[in-house]
């Protein structure tokens, strides 16, 4: 099999690829040029709907099909807000295309923001990014300085201003409307939809909140052409009309114990095994593999044996996954104990709760405190079963909470457990051979801490 | 009219009202449990207490179709067709967790907590709880701090369902209390240096569903369930808030707000609830004194009232103050009784305590400059007797003839008259002053007649806004003192004990501005504007300007 040729990261190998001149020597801002001298924001908004892209930020909703959810002929302002706060363990994409290709998701960006009519942008980026910030920062200032942004850009009669806003380091900042609350000066605390953010959202005004890979990809649109685009993935199940298919190429993050951990572009639909051993060059050491994550810590876990996985919107969902997220794989080999990756995955999830929904706030603390006693060899198998409880009734799918953080402290519990129970229970046995049937309630150990 | 089906059973709303699904199950008779929902305040539907499972009736075919998820009810519109499950399994457990991860932290120290007894943790915990509980992990440890002048909180009792935080935001528009820190760490907070210092502040206290917030004044008191709940309007000033006076053998021990959304919605202001106080104050007067010759000696209220009526009626000629503090009916039988004595009688308006201005939060509840609930009540009737209503600082000003008697009805907690003033008035030959402190007036009245508080009084308030609220007395007097309104009864010579209700019926007969007190009250009062504006176009008076 041939390896698929980079489209994203065409750029990033070349020496100062996060310049404005290199970016243009490669054909960059072709695109913008053709768009604001020649179509209208309906004919972007109607192309980019016919490519099928879905949004890249993780839940994948289809990026045409949001833009028209905001009002018809509203007298603005209209915003637009770039989620560059990639907080999801596992995941650095959106950190390759910001430092090595800036320019590129600028771009997107402004050909996203004239589709939406909006006329100011925020891009919205973690605190832990400093060399992304100052490499956006500096295309920022390029692209003003080129007359790409400000008023009347490129003669078109356009005006664009973007903000980099510099998050502070919280993981919910990266739910939309957190991030919205987060950009008003609030704390990120998700706000309860309805209103949606394209009717209601940054400052009460209509706004978008896309993520830097997605844009990257409406500039490789608007460049290529929908037919290029829907000749890559996987097409929409003709039996389910629902399915809005799995288009384009798409940037996976692969870490964990393999040879060769890095950001790699591959069509939508590539498998657990195949980015494994075509990409990341097979296992660590020779050893077996026996768990991965599909697409950050939140999608959940697939075992060994189900790495057969296709990599698209739909595929991690048949193996009891969530989702395909952020496409951030985390191979895990046969020395990790499913303990400390359940351990792992609770302390981060109570540690970034907002702390708003009860049954995410208490649940994700609870389950942590019940994994510190398994691992420190106090667990009992009962524990086991309240922890699926918890697992089983905190998140948006059951309803029991505002934003889908807490669907993502669920599935690790959830797929572990019910995936590895075997492990988690022998574990339990020999760390405790005393207690670890008993059922009456036992006192509990001071908790280390979370913070 | 729209159709809300709650378990099975339709509803019937108004289509305007709006209705969350927590509001048209309560008119099903069905209770949603809830935490962070309150009718004041802003919808972030956090708790998660008020999961129910929703969905829609199909108006032609009658076919339900559900949600797949359970939703919050607060966040949940009533529209016609909407479908309310508020008892299947699945909300039944829901509750449940919602309880049990209320109480993994919770210290649950009920026996030394203040809100046991009106807690909603306790309350629904003994509704929807698990039977036993599963976390055995340490519970926390019961940390207090103080967060200004009134509010004390106890930080691991909270359930961070931000009722305060949005009530600062929101109400009193200050914005002192915030959440602190993140997830199972969070707690309730104010930035240092700026603590809790706004005149609503008490109302965190009664807003926070759990026993968090503190409040000060009231803190290990008193246990509410010894407690008895009176409807009251408060005296504090003009606005005449609906509260509720909490009481116990007597004595008060607090007042909450009542919900009235004509007048206070929710909230009250500080002035008004510790402004009880004097109530229990020992330096109240509780005897009535005769002074002869500048020698006091306390007198029996067994005769007093006959002794009071031959001395005013030998002098014959009576000037009669009223005080805003007097309830609407005790200052008809007080006019009354004064025509009764001299038909030529002169009624006073009493003197009307002003504070610095109104004082306006961002949410339009206002704190009158008028400290005193019943100026416009008092002014009703004498203007409807006399025509025209004197004021007290009018009669000073005009420096009247001090001749025949004259009867000062007080009732202020605070000082009202200076010892100039209280030169000039003993100059009557008879002057007779009750009031509910020792003053430069009751210092040298003739008779010092002990008077009643507003917790006492029986009757009815007109407010800034002509509403006018009755109540009930929610103590007993202490004894020595006789209320106003028994005084004036007993001098009008009428039978059986004095009932307000009664004299309400006089006054809706004799007057064009009470006409509406024929029928029975609403607990929020009535609104009396139009009378007034009706009654200030019959007088020639602008309508524009009554109106304004």
């Amino acid at each position: 099999m041939t390896r698929f040729e980079p489209v994203l990261l065409a750029n990033i190998e070349k020496p100062d690829s996060h310049t404005l001149k290199v970016y243009e020597a490669g054909g960059g801002y072709a695109a913008l040029r053709k768009v604001l001298a020649s179509m209208s924001p309906h004919d972007v908004r109607e192309l980019v709907k016919a490519s099928g892209l879905r949004g890249r930020g993780g839940a994948g909703f289809p990026t045409g099909l949001k833009w028209t959810f905001l009002p018809k002929d509203h007298p603005g302002p209209i915003y637009f807000c770039l989620n560059a706060d990639e907080s999801e363990p596992g995941t650095f994409n959106n950190r390759y295309l910001m430092e090595f290709d800036p320019h590129q998701v600028l771009e997107g960006l402004i050909i996203s923001c004239f589709a939406t009519r909006a006329s100011t942008a925020y891009f919205y980026m973690r605190y832990e990014y400093p060399t992304a910030w100052q490499r956006v920062q500096q295309a920022v200032d390029e692209c003003y300085g080129a007359g790409l942004l400000g008023k009347n850009i490129l003669g078109s009669g356009y005006s664009l201003d973007i903000y980099l806003h510099r998050g502070a380091a919280a993981y919910i900042c990266g739910e939309e409307t957190g991030l919205i609350e987060s950009i008003e000066g609030k704390r990120a605390w998700p706000r309860i939809k309805p209103p949606f953010p394209a009717v209601e959202g940054l400052f009460r005004k209509p706004t978008v909140v896309n993520n830097v890979e997605t844009a990257a990809c409406v500039a490789q649109i608007l460049a290529r052409g929908v037919d290029w685009f829907k000749s890559i993935g996987v097409p929409a199940d003709p039996q389910n009309p629902r399915d809005a298919g799995s288009y384009g190429p798409k940037l996976y993050c692969l870490s964990g114990h393999i040879n060769r951990p890095g950001c790699y572009e591959a069509p939508l639909g590539i498998t657990v095994n195949a980015l494994i051993n075509e990409y990341g060059g097979g296992i660590r050491g020779g050893r077996k593999a026996k768990a991965a994550i599909p697409g950050g810590i939140s999608m959940g876990l697939l075992t060994a044996g189900e790495f057969d996985c296709p990599l698209d919107f739909n595929g991690p969902g048949r193996y009891g996954c969530l989702g395909l997220g952020t496409a951030a794989v985390v191979v895990m080999d046969e020395t990790v104990s499913m303990v400390d990756f359940l351990h792992n995955s609770c302390q981060f999830f109570a540690h970034e709760s907002c702390g708003q929904c009860t049954p995410c706030r208490e649940g994700t603390a609870w389950s942590l405190r019940l994994m510190e006693r398994i691992k420190a060899g106090k667990g009992r198998w009962k524990d086991l079963d309240l922890l699926l409880e918890i697992g089983d009734n905190i998140g948006i799918i059951p309803g029991t909470t505002i934003c889908g953080l807490a669907d993502g402290a669920a599935w690790p519990l959830k797929n572990a457990i019910r995936k590895f129970r075997p492990e988690l229970e022998e574990y339990i046995k020999r760390t405790n051979p005393q207690g670890y049937a008993e059922t009456r309630a036992v006192p509990a150990l001071q908790l280390l801490g979370i913070h | 009219m729209p159709i809300v089906i709650v378990d099975g059973k339709d509803v019937e709303i108004d289509g305007q009202e709006r209705l969350n699904g927590i509001q048209a199950a309560a008119r099903a008779g069905v209770e949603i449990p809830h935490y962070c929902w309150h009718p004041g305040l802003s919808v972030v539907a956090s708790c998660r207490m008020c999961l129910v499972e929703t969905g829609k009736k199909d108006a032609q075919s009658g076919k339900v179709t559900m949600m797949p998820k359970l939703v919050p009810a607060c966040q949940t519109p009533a529209t016609e067709g909407t479908v309310f499950v508020t008892d299947s399994a699945a909300v039944k457990n829901a509750r449940a967790m919602v309880e049990e991860d209320l109480l993994l932290r919770h210290p649950v120290d009920c026996p030394i907590c203040d809100k046991a007894g009106e807690c909603s943790l306790q309350d629904y915990h003994f509704q929807h709880g698990r039977e036993e509980r599963r976390a055995d992990i340490k519970p926390f440890h019961s940390r207090r701090r103080s967060l200004g002048d009134t509010v004390t909180l106890f930080v691991d009792r909270c359930v961070v369902c931000t009722r305060c935080v949005r009530f600062c935001r929101e109400i009193a528009g200050t914005r002192e209390l915030m959440v602190a820190n993140r997830g199972a760490h969070e707690e309730i907070d104010v930035f240092p240096g700026f603590p809790l210092s706004n005149k609503l502040s008490g109302n965190v206290v009664d807003l926070c569903p759990v026993g968090a917030l503190g409040d000060k004044d009231f803190l290990y008191r008193q246990r509410v369930w010894f407690m008895q709940s009176h409807d009251h309007v408060c005296a504090g000033c003009s606005t005449g808030c609906s509260i509720q006076v909490d009481e116990n053998q007597d004595r008060i021990y607090r007042l909450k707000p009542r919900e009235n959304l004509a007048v206070n919605q929710y909230w009250m202001c500080d002035d008004g609830r510790y402004g009880w106080k004097h109530v229990h104050d020992p330096r109240r007067l509780a005897q009535p004194l005769r002074r002869t010759r500048g020698r006091a000696e306390i007198a029996d209220w067994t005769a007093l009232p006959q002794e009071l009526d031959q001395r005013l009626r030998s002098v014959g000629k009576l000037t009669m103050v009223l005080s805003p503090f007097l309830t609407v009916e005790e200052a008809f039988l007080a006019v009354k009784y004064a025509r009764s004595v001299d038909l030529q009688a002169r009624i006073i308006q009493g003197a009307v305590p002003e504070g610095t201005g109104d004082e306006r939060f961002s949410s339009g509840f206002t704190i009158r400059s008028e400290k005193c609930p019943n100026r416009r009540g008092v002014a009703q009737i004498i203007r409807g007797i006399c025509g025209e209503v004197q004021t007290w600082s009018d009669f000073l000003a005009a420096e009247p003839a001090a001749a025949g008697a004259i009867w000062i009805a007080g009732g202020y907690k605070t000082d009202w008259v200076d010892a100039r003033q209280a030169e000039f008035l003993r100059t009557f030959p008879l002057l007779i002053v009750q009031d509910l402190f020792p003053n430069p007036l009751t210092e040298c009245a003739d008779y010092c007649l002990p008077a009643a508080s507003f917790a006492e009084r029986e009757g009815s308030y007109v407010n800034y806004n002509d509403r006018l609220q009755s109540f009930s007395w929610a103590i007993r007097p202490p004894a020595g003192v006789k209320t106003e309104a028994r005084l004036f009864w007993q001098l009008l010579q009428r039978e059986g004990m004095y009932r307000a209700e009664s004299v309400r019926r006089e006054l809706a007969e004799e007057f064009a501005y009470f006409s509406a007190l024929s029928a029975d009250l609403p607990a929020d009062g009535i609104d009396l504007k139009s009378n007034r504006i009706a009654q200030q176009a019959a007088d020639g008076t602008a309508v524009m300007g009554a109106i304004s």
